[in-house]
Order: structure tokens, then sequence, then C-alpha cells
């Protein structure tokens, strides 16, 4: 839910409720008032009808209201005693709607001539449905009025005071650590929009700062070991020459350097994986994947060989992706190479190319694997000793590069690696 | 790995000049390391000196300025990162003196611009730090043929010949047949005669960077199986012996 309409959920609901109350506290005033004035009114003519009387006695023997305002009836004289003035309301018949009609009638009585006599007197009063009915309508009307103008307010003014954060927010989601080295903020005079640019600016600064310095050092640690290592490996090769050593001692000294040619191919990998990522393989060029599949084919015969592994590929579409040819070399032959050792005796692996997409299937391990995981550093899936756990994270850099697809399935009991070529374009 | 090839290739199709065709291979060659890290100057030092050569050396940008000018090598290993100055400068000079077609760089940075650039400047190889004390011997010789010999590209041992521009063995004067792969693992250790050759060094010459799987020398052993059974049956003079858990040595009989 967007902000504004956020707001403005609350907001017509808080004015629904606001002119609720208000809308009854007004009518309750209102009628009040208008009871007062009428009170006060029918007081008067009491006081009048009264002093008629005194001086037109005639008045007394009219009974009933009739065309009048007032009705008069003689009362006895114990009852005329407790009569206090009282106001109440009434229904009556009115001619001219033929209908009942609310009136405010004053119930009193006066002595005259030692007679006592109920005076009742009556004022049309307003008809508190229909006041009701209008209120609740033009409230209605009120409640839709504000809210449009709310809307419309929250559109034009909010829409405008919250630019620089939308801009903020847009420059966040297209911001990618590993290209862009700052973030770039919209001036704006409000405080808290001020205090977002600064922080966030801040914050993407020091990230990338963080970031940089990080890939610097892992790219200098592996340059700075590539040298001890040189000189401990040709030591070892050289102390192996020795004539006087033993079968166990060069034994030992074989496992040494096996060891450091593995330490050697790990930072190589380190390397090349920091190298991917700061896209420092430029020169791209139309390559074949035709052309490589048969090439890395005919490099991985020997290997798949002797396990037994057959190796068939299906050529659907001449596939051509434009990219650095060294890259497309290590992302199909690192690809290639996994279904190879991760395979059975007597396995076999399936190339497909189709005019968008690579699909590698081979069979293996009747287990799937798990994809968020496999794609990660030094995740291995076999415990082999001379894996490090960098083949695919390699590849996914490299499909990540160039915004290609690298994605793994499992099916039918085969494990399948799917790049697609052309997903952006 | 690719641009590995690419210098494959482009050595394979450069004919250098032979102005010393008449430099024996047997003569004394003369070598001129420059590196800074004197751990490996010394190690990298004594690993050539076994191998006849005279290895003059140079820990600095000035003192490797002053002997390319003043002497004549058949071979410059020259590390490009030294403390008092660019080594590719260095490659600059040697140009300026016709000198660099015999200069290996040794460098610690094995991005493809470096090894272009290198390479564009006339040096004549590229080899990346960690390296294998073979491939290092397979490189300056490599680069000793090309000086001595005129056109052709021949190794000889015993009875035992190889040409390695037309990819042909022979013993005495009967060829003996080998796949590609068996070729390959042969004049590699043919090229590192009497010296242990490290298997992963053997496996990452003949397969390439392509086959890192340590633990997987399978492949390799039965070639070298067939290999020993081929050279056995022609009566080569030569034999490849198995150095428990390290490699292989390749010494005449």
């Amino acid at each position: 839910m967007k902000l504004l309409n956020y707001t403005l959920g609350y907001l017509s609901i808080a004015l629904l409720a606001i002119i609720s109350v208000w809308a009854v506290v007004f009518y309750l005033n209102l009628i009040d008032e208008v009871r007062d004035s009428l009170d006060d009114g029918l007081e008067n003519n009491k006081m009048v009808i009264i002093q008629k009387v005194q001086k037109d006695s005639t008045t007394l023997a009219r009974a009933g209201f009739s065309a009048h305002s007032y009705a008069i009836r003689q009362i006895p004289e114990r009852l005329g005693l407790q009569v206090k003035d009282r106001y109440t309301d009434t229904l009556m018949y009115t001619p001219s709607e033929e209908d009942l009609e609310p009136f405010r009638m004053l119930t009193t009585a006066f002595i005259h001539q030692g007679n006592y006599y109920e005076l009742k007197v009556v004022a049309s009063t307003i008809e508190e449905d229909d006041l009701l009915e209008g209120l609740l309508y033009s409230m209605i009307w009120l409640y839709v009025f504000i809210l449009i103008s709310v809307v419309v307010i929250n559109n034009l003014l909010l829409r405008r005071i919250w630019t620089p954060f939308y801009r903020l927010l847009d420059k966040l989601k297209t911001f990618r650590l590993d290209r862009d080295q700052s973030i770039e903020t919209t001036t704006t005079r409000v405080k808290e929009f001020k205090e977002l640019n600064e922080t966030v600016d801040r914050l993407v600064t020091q990230t990338v700062n963080t970031y940089h310095s990080q890939k610097q050092f892992i790219e200098n640690a592996a340059h700075e070991l590539q040298t001890p290592l040189a000189i401990s490996l040709n030591k070892l090769e050289l102390l192996a020459e020795n004539e006087d050593l033993s079968d166990k001692h060069l034994e030992a000294i074989g496992q040494v350097i096996e060891t450091l040619h593995r330490l050697s191919r790990l930072n190589k990998s380190l390397l090349l994986i920091s190298k991917i990522e700061n896209n420092q393989y430029g020169e791209m060029t139309k390559v074949s994947i035709n052309e490589i599949v048969k090439t890395l084919i005919s490099e991985y015969e020997d290997f798949a060989g002797i396990r037994k592994v057959h190796i068939h590929v299906q050529e659907n579409a001449g596939l051509d992706a434009f990219m650095n040819k060294d890259l497309a070399a290590i992302l199909l032959s690192n690809l290639l190479k996994n279904a190879i050792i991760h395979n059975i005796r007597g396995g076999d692996v399936q190339l497909t190319l189709n005019a968008n997409s690579l699909v590698i299937s081979n069979t293996g391990i009747d287990v799937p694997l798990k994809q968020q995981k496999m794609f990660r550093r030094f995740q291995k899936e076999s415990n082999k000793k001379s894996s490090i756990g960098l083949g695919l994270a390699i590849a996914k850099a490299i499909a990540d590069l160039y915004d290609m697809d690298l994605s793994y399935s499992y099916y039918q009991e085969r494990h399948e690696m799917k790049i697609n070529f052309k997903k952006s374009r | 790995m690719i641009v590995y090839r690419t210098l494959q290739t482009l050595r394979s199709c450069q004919s250098f000049p032979t102005l010393s065709s008449f430099i024996h291979q047997l003569c004394t060659m003369k070598l001129l390391l420059v590196e800074d890290e004197s751990d490996l100057l010394e190690v990298i030092q004594q690993s050539l000196e076994k191998e006849q050569y005279v290895v003059e050396t140079a820990d600095t940008y000035a003192q490797a300025l002053h002997k390319i000018i003043s002497f004549e090598y058949d071979c410059i290993l020259l590390d490009i990162m030294l403390p008092d100055g660019d080594g590719l400068h260095l490659l600059a000079e040697l140009k300026a003196m016709d000198k660099s077609d015999n200069v290996i760089i040794i460098s610690a940075k094995d991005s493809v611009e470096d090894k272009i650039k290198g390479l564009d400047m006339g040096a004549d190889d590229y080899l990346v730090k960690p390296f294998h004390i073979a491939e290092l011997n397979a490189r300056i010789k490599s680069v000793l043929r090309r000086k001595a010999l005129n056109g052709r590209d021949t190794l000889k041992v015993g009875n035992l010949g190889i040409d390695l521009r037309e990819r042909q063995a022979e013993v005495g004067d009967v060829e003996l047949l080998l796949n590609r792969k068996e070729f390959d693992i042969l004049s590699y250790l043919l090229i590192n005669k009497n010296r242990l050759v490290n298997k992963a060094a053997l496996a990452e010459q003949i397969w390439g960077d392509y086959m890192d799987e340590a633990d997987d020398y399978e492949f390799m052993y039965s070639q070298i199986k067939n290999l020993r059974r081929k050279l056995k049956e022609s009566d080569a003079g030569i034999e490849i012996q198995t150095i428990y858990g390290i490699g292989y040595k390749l010494i005449p009989v």
C-alpha cells in the first residue's frame, strides 16, 4: 500500500469518527436551542393569553385547541394547586400536513375569579427525523467533500513534498554495490528528508568503501601469496630431487607439494572470481558456444573415458553469446567438469544446445542438490579432498556478470544445469 | 589457459632468425635471473644450475639494467614487479637493444592484459607464479632451442629422438607411434630429463588448467603405462621412473 493511500485510509476513518461525534453534538445543541427558543415563545404566549383572559372572559368558554394555539379548561382547585409549568413534546393533527406533527406544549394553570383553569399552549416545532435526515445527508456530503479535498491535496501537495523520498528510493532500487560508487540525492528543504539523504549517502559511501577495500584485500592477499607459494613449491621440488631421500620422505614431500598445489589453485580461483566481479575481463566478442563445447569435449575425452562417462551432444541450433571468450570457456568447462566428476561409472552427460540456452544434464547421485547452496563459495557437495568448491561459484559469477540465468534442477533422476544466455535481451 | 594455448600457437608460428644457429645446445648457456624476492631467486638459481647453466642474478632494477647493458645473455628471466622500477621498462630497454626475444616474464600477475602487454613488448613467454620447476625448465629450453636450432625443433636422448614441430618420435630410424597425449608426456619428460617432474605439473602441462582435480591422476597413469610399454617394445634407451608420491623422472639407461 502506498504511503499516500495509507495516510488516506487512516484519515478517512478518523474523519468519519470526528464528523459523527460532531454531528451528534451539533444535533443535540441544535435541538436544545430550538426548544429553548420555543419554550420562551410559549411562556410569552402564556402571559398574553392570561392577560387576554383577564380582559375578555369569553375566552374561557372555548374548549379544545380548534384553530388556536391554546386550550383552556377548568380544573378543580385541588388539581390546580398542584400544577406547575410543564413543557412536553407532543404530536397533534395539522390539517395543512394532514398528519400528526410534532408540537411543543406548555401546560400551566392560572386562577381567574377564584376558579382554577388549566392552560395548554402549543407551538409547532421542527420534525426531528426530518432534521436528522437533513443533517445526515449534509454530513455525508461534507465527509465526501473533505475526503475528495484530502485526496486532491494529498496527491498534489504530499506527492510534491515526498518527491525527494521517491527519488531516493528509485536510486536505491537501481543501486549496485559492485558498479556504483555513490548515490546521488536531490536537495530538499524538509529536515527529515535532508537527514535521510545524508544518512543514506553516508551509509552508501561507507559500504562502498568497505566493499572495495575487502575486494582489494582478497586480491592483494591472493597476489601476495603467489610468491611465498612459488618459493615453497620450488624449494620442495628441488629438495625432492635429492638422492639421499627415502621413499617415506619422498612421500611426505609429495603430500606437501600436493597441498601447495591445491593452495595455489585455490588462490588462482579466488583471483579469478575477484577479477570477474571487478569486471576486469573486458573485450567481449561474439562467441560460438557450439565451438567451445566441441573443443571442451575433446579436452575432457580422457577424463570422461577413465570414468566410463559418455558425453552426448545435441545441437538443436547454433548458439552464440556476446561475452569474453576466456570466461565463456571457463563457465562451460566448470559445468562440464562438474557433470563428469559428480557422475556415476557408466553414466552419461547430455549437452543440449538450443537457440538461447545450453542444458547440461547428467546422471549422478539420486538425491537432488540444493540450488540455493550450490552456487555459494566453498560449498562442497562431495568431500573430495581436491575439490575446492569454487567451480560453481565462478560459473555463477560469470553468469551474473553477463546477466545470464544459471539454474539447477533435478528431473527424472538427472541433474540439470541450464544457462539461459539471453535472459535480459 | 587460452592465453597459454595462444602462446604455443604463436611460438610455433614464429621462425626466428637463427643468428647463433651454430651454438650447440651442450654449450654452456648464460642466463640472467631478475627477481627481488631473495628466497625465490636462490631456489630458481639452484634449480637452473642443476641444468648446467651459468646463472647470474639481479635483485633490483638498477642492477638488472646494468647487467643487460653490459653483458649478453641467452635467456633472461624477468620479474616485472621490482622494488625500484617497473620490469616492463627493462623489457623496453631490451627491445631497444633488440634483445627482447629471449625474455621470459615471471610474474604474480596473471591477468590477460598483463600477459598481452608483456608479449607485445617483445617478451617471449609469460610464466605466472607459482610455477613448477619443470615448467620453468621447459619454457627456458624452448627459448634456447629456438635460438640455437635452424628451423628444426628436435630433442635427442640416446637412441630416442623427437621432433617437436612435426610431432614425431623415432627410436633409431624406426618411427615410434604415439598418440597425442603420449607424445606430450614424453616430450615434457624428455625436456626435463634427469629431473623430477611433479605429477601435478605434468597433468597441468598435458591436460591444461581444466584438469585441476588433483586426486584424478588415474587418467595419467594409464597413459604413462602405455608409453612405457611402447618405449620398452621399441628398445628405446630411456626409462620413465616413478618417484613414489611425487611424480616421474626420465633417465637414459
